[in-house]
């Protein structure tokens, strides 16, 4: 019988943080810039020039590890790691070994098969590396150092994974909580969020931990899963065959598919890691993580469950609202502005605006929800205006389609563009009088009982109407006259 | 008196009383450096077109009432491992051959908005590693008093400029004894402040922990006054320390009543040299008979010293100058195959032998492995050694001791065993480790008429009591002689 195997899968996560400056610097921490712009002696390695940390970064990487149940370090320290290479312009990197930050925290994830701690074994703060640029023509590397000095936070997790979907949730949990805390926007495809899979197989039940890999360049949660795939593949081969999984660093081809060895634990590097000595230990009040505490923002968990219990939304509804931070906001806003304006079940149908058309109009133009930018009075304006029937619904779903693209102002554009609904039943009377005596057929129909011809003739009135009709009351109207009998 | 004779404060006074012009105190140093400095080599760099430009603005600046300051138009030299902008910052290395910094270090950019002119960089061992000046990339400094005598090292050029009366002050720096020792060995006086009290912002780093930058000068005086112009906190270094008593020139009181002063046993035991040894008695009667207390006592640790801090130093050096490789500034070697060849023919062709030998011994102490046996252990015995002088200074107010176990030896006698070399630090290298202040004050010759330095060692931020002893001391001590230069004209 074949043996069945384990998959064991730890992180090394690297986040980007969204301070306005580097880390050790005063230059901009943003990303992109003409090469070399965002840059100055500290960054760029000058001789003489001196670290001095960004007190942003250790907020953030606090926040971070309080969102994350970790223990924290009230006197941490940054040791350099040494190693030679030109996108590193002092040939070390300033990080954190001996003592990272945060320490023993945990992350809650939830699969298909339920809930799961995944348990994190530090965090440290460190700085970003240049960028090299190998130019063909010349047939030389170029540096740039702009995102030099950009802080980093790495998020080191215990092998506690044990399958690509385990992966994506725990990496999805954690943007997920940088973006409500505002930390970071964490998108792989820029970088800003950079995940290094170590891995190794197992017989399922021996409880023996195989040899492991690190798997580096994985750009898209989808390459991570393919790459989890790949290596577990390949080191169960390995296995199968009675070979031996080497311990050593690989580089994942996403387009191929397969992963490659870069370098082994022989060739490991010796980093010679010791205590920076132009930066002093960082001592963490008391009042510092009070006034961190005090700061941290609602997490997505507990703004679902308030959206349940407050707003009366069905779980669903709430965990797809929370799923940014960015459009709980939206949403929350559109909602206590609809409340001021005393619109009965406000929550409920502001949900429907941002559940049905938002996230539906995302997904036609291709859109992320950090994408979104009109102005939530705009959308309350609107939903106003339909409570009122002054729009109809396939109106108004073509005026927030304006309001989505171009964030325009509702009342106004209604009024220009002449898409209120005629309330005047003079009008209106009208107009149906006029379309039952062009359609005598249609009504005998009706009246020998065939009633369904009714939509056609609601069609009809809404199309001399050019849609500013309200439907009920074009239905209600030809009813009563249908009603009275055929001496029309 | 020759305006060359003059100290730095006595010109700042004739300065600002209009007896002397900036003009005239630029050109009589300009005069010695062209009379002495082929012999001397005190200056790597001086361009006189920057200096009159600099004269210009100087004299400008004190009419506007803008320089003020006791120190106002005095010519000053720089050491060639602190930064400044627009003008050639080498380390007296072919590795930062060319290289001209975009900023100016801190301590000059005070010394610059206090009136001073920087008349030029001084060489020095490279990257500050050495204790002759004769690790310098670009030829040996020599020693104003005998010219087949090294200055010391490595702020060997600042002392032998200022001892020439090159310049009337000097800005040096001071890892292990880099200030003290030259300075004792010129015959002028060196004082490495407290650490964190001079920014090390733009002095381009040995080893961060421990090096400070200080002032060389004629007398105590000028020294206190150089301090009080350089030093303060900087936010763009992070080690530097917020004090506020900075205003050092207040100490400057002959007074020696009371004075509690300790010398510890070890240092009087082999390998002083006798006349350095009865120079320092000489010392001790003097300040003994002026009202000081002085005592023999055991500070411990003393063996120590030397391993811990070579190990210390090494280790910060190794990492420190990992970033002269070729790629951004500096010298690249020509020819090479690849980043990795380039990188080691770069720094093998760049670096001088005792930089590449320090490089070596501290990637090693800092190596996996050895790093708890070497560089953890010598963090442990560097707190210890710390601790032996805050016990000490809880009896005394401070310390005395030799700058340095004997007086300047012959050119070219010391590289070939640098371990000896080494050791020589033993009374200087301590006082880095614990961060104290320090000066060094001229107290006697010895039988072939070379300079013997006296240190005086403080307690952290008590430069003030080791300036008004080192100042007292300097007054009943009397005139001091003249470096006459056997071999300088």
């Amino acid at each position: 019988m074949a043996k069945r195997y384990e998959t064991v899968i730890g992180l090394e996560v690297h986040v980007e943080l969204a301070t306005a400056t580097k880390i050790f610097c005063g230059c901009s921490a943003k990303f992109g810039g003409a090469p070399n712009t965002h840059t100055c002696p500290v960054c760029t390695g000058m001789p003489g020039s001196l670290p001095v940390l960004n007190r942003q970064v250790v907020d953030y990487a606090l926040a971070l590890g309080m969102a994350a149940n970790c223990r924290i370090n009230q006197t941490c320290k940054f040791d350099r790691k040494n190693y030679f290479y030109p996108d590193n312009p002092q040939n070390y990197q300033i990080s954190q070994l001996y003592l990272p930050i945060c320490h023993d925290g945990f992350l809650e994830i939830r699969t298909a098969s339920g809930k799961k701690k995944i348990r994190i074994h530090e965090m440290h703060m460190e700085e970003d590396a240049g960028k090299l640029i190998h130019d063909e023509w010349e047939d030389c590397s170029l540096v740039d150092y702009n995102r030099s000095g950009v802080p980093l936070v790495e998020i080191v997790s215990e092998p506690d994974m044990r399958n690509a979907e385990e992966v994506i949730a725990y990496l999805e949990k954690l943007r997920l909580i940088c973006q409500y805390l505002g930390v970071s926007d964490c998108k792989l495809q820029e970088g800003s969020m950079r995940a290094d899979v170590n891995l190794s197989v197992m017989e399922a039940g021996s409880g023996k931990l195989g040899t492991r890999t690190e798997m580096k360049n994985l750009n898209s949660f989808k390459a991570i899963a393919r790459a989890i795939e790949g290596e577990r593949e390949r080191q169960i081969e390995l296995l199968e065959e009675g070979k031996c999984v080497q311990q050593e660093t690989r580089r994942w081809d996403d387009n191929k598919e397969i992963s490659y060895a870069m370098r082994s634990k022989e060739d490991a590097k010796d980093y010679r890691y010791f205590p920076d000595p132009d930066l002093p230990p960082v001592v963490i009040s008391g009042e510092w993580l009070a006034r961190i505490k005090e700061r941290q923002p609602e997490l997505q968990e507990e703004k679902a469950e308030r959206y349940e219990k407050e707003f009366g939304l069905s779980a669903y509804d709430a965990s797809l609202l929370t799923q940014s931070r960015h459009l709980a906001d939206l949403y929350e806003q559109t909602v206590s502005l609809l409340q001021q304006k005393e619109v009965a079940g406000a929550p409920k149908k502001a949900a429907n605006w941002f559940i049905g058309e938002t996230l539906r109009l995302l997904k036609d133009r291709g859109m992320e929800t950090e994408d979104l930018h009109f102005t939530p009075g705009h959308l309350a304006d609107l939903i106003v205006v339909c409570e009122r029937g002054e729009v109809n619904n396939q109106t108004a779903k073509k005026v927030f389609g304006r309001i989505f693209d171009e964030d325009v102002e509702p009342v106004s554009y209604i009024e220009e563009n002449g898409l209120k609904t005629v309330v005047d039943t003079g009008v209106l009377e009208s107009i149906v009088e006029k379309i039952l005596a062009s359609n005598p057929k249609t009504v005998e129909e009706y009246q020998s009982g065939k009633t369904k011809v009714l939509g056609f003739l609601v069609g009809q009135v809404m199309k001399e109407m050019k849609g500013k009709a309200e439907p009920q009351t074009v239905n209600r109207l030809l009813m009563e006259k249908l009603q009275r009998g055929p001496s029309l | 008196m020759e305006i060359r004779e003059m100290t730095a404060l006595t010109l700042g006074c004739a300065i600002k009383s209009r007896q002397v012009g900036v003009r005239e105190a630029v050109k009589a140093c300009l005069d010695e450096i062209e009379k002495k400095d082929s012999t001397l080599h005190a200056f790597l760099e001086t361009d006189e077109k920057k200096i009159y430009d600099r004269v210009k603005e100087v004299e400008n600046g004190i009419k506007a009432g803008k320089y003020t300051g006791p120190l106002a138009g005095v010519p000053i030299a720089v050491k060639d491992n602190i930064c400044t902008r627009n003008r050639k910052t080498t380390c007296a290395s072919r590795i930062l051959e060319n290289f001209i910094p975009s900023y100016d270090a801190e301590a000059v950019r005070r010394i610059e908005s206090a009136g001073m002119i920087v008349m030029g960089k001084t060489n020095m061992d490279e990257f500050a590693m050495g204790s002759t000046s004769e690790t310098s990339a670009y030829g040996i400094t020599r020693n104003p008093w005998d010219t087949e005598k090294v200055p010391g090292g490595s702020s060997g050029g600042s002392c032998a400029a200022v001892a020439a009366d090159e310049v009337f002050a000097a800005l040096g720096s001071d890892t292990g004894g880099s200030i003290r020792q030259p300075a004792s060995y010129c015959g002028v006086v060196g004082m490495k402040p407290t650490y964190g009290t001079v920014s090390r912002y733009g002095l381009i780093a040995y080893a961060s922990s421990l090096d400070q930058i200080g002032p060389v000068g004629k007398d105590v005086s000028d020294c206190a006054a150089l301090l009080e112009a350089s030093a303060g906190y900087d936010a763009k270094d992070s080690t530097s320390v917020l004090r506020k008593d900075l205003q050092f020139t207040r100490y400057l009181r002959q007074d020696l009543h009371g004075v509690k002063i300790g010398i510890p046993k070890e240092y009087l035991s082999e390998g002083l040299d006798e006349d350095v040894k009865r120079s320092l008695a000489d010392a001790v009667q003097l300040m003994t008979k002026n009202g000081a207390v002085v005592e023999f006592f055991t500070l411990g640790l003393v063996d120590y010293v030397i391993p811990a801090y070579y190990i210390i130093a090494s280790a910060e050096a190794s990492s420190n100058l990992a970033r002269f490789d070729g790629v951004k500034y500096g010298y690249r070697a020509e020819e090479f195959e690849g980043l990795h060849d380039m990188y080691k023919k770069t720094r093998a062709e760049g670096f001088g032998e005792e930089v590449r030998r320090r490089i070596l011994l501290g990637s090693f102490v800092l190596s996996s492995g050895y790093y708890d046996a070497y560089y953890l252990k010598a963090l442990k015995v560097k707190a210890m050694i710390k601790k032996a002088f805050d016990d000490a200074f809880l009896k005394y107010d401070m310390l005395i001791a030799p700058a340095a176990p004997s007086t300047a030896p012959a050119v070219g006698s010391s590289l070939a065993d640098p371990l000896k070399m080494y050791l020589s630090d033993v009374y200087t290298a301590g006082v880095n480790l614990a961060g104290l202040p320090a000066i060094s004050v001229p107290c006697g010759l010895d039988s072939s008429g070379m300079p013997v330095g006296l240190q005086f060692i403080g307690d952290c931020f008590q430069e003030k009591k080791i300036i008004q002893a080192a100042y007292a001391y300097e007054k009943i001590r009397g005139e001091f002689p003249k470096a006459y230069g056997k071999g300088v004209k």
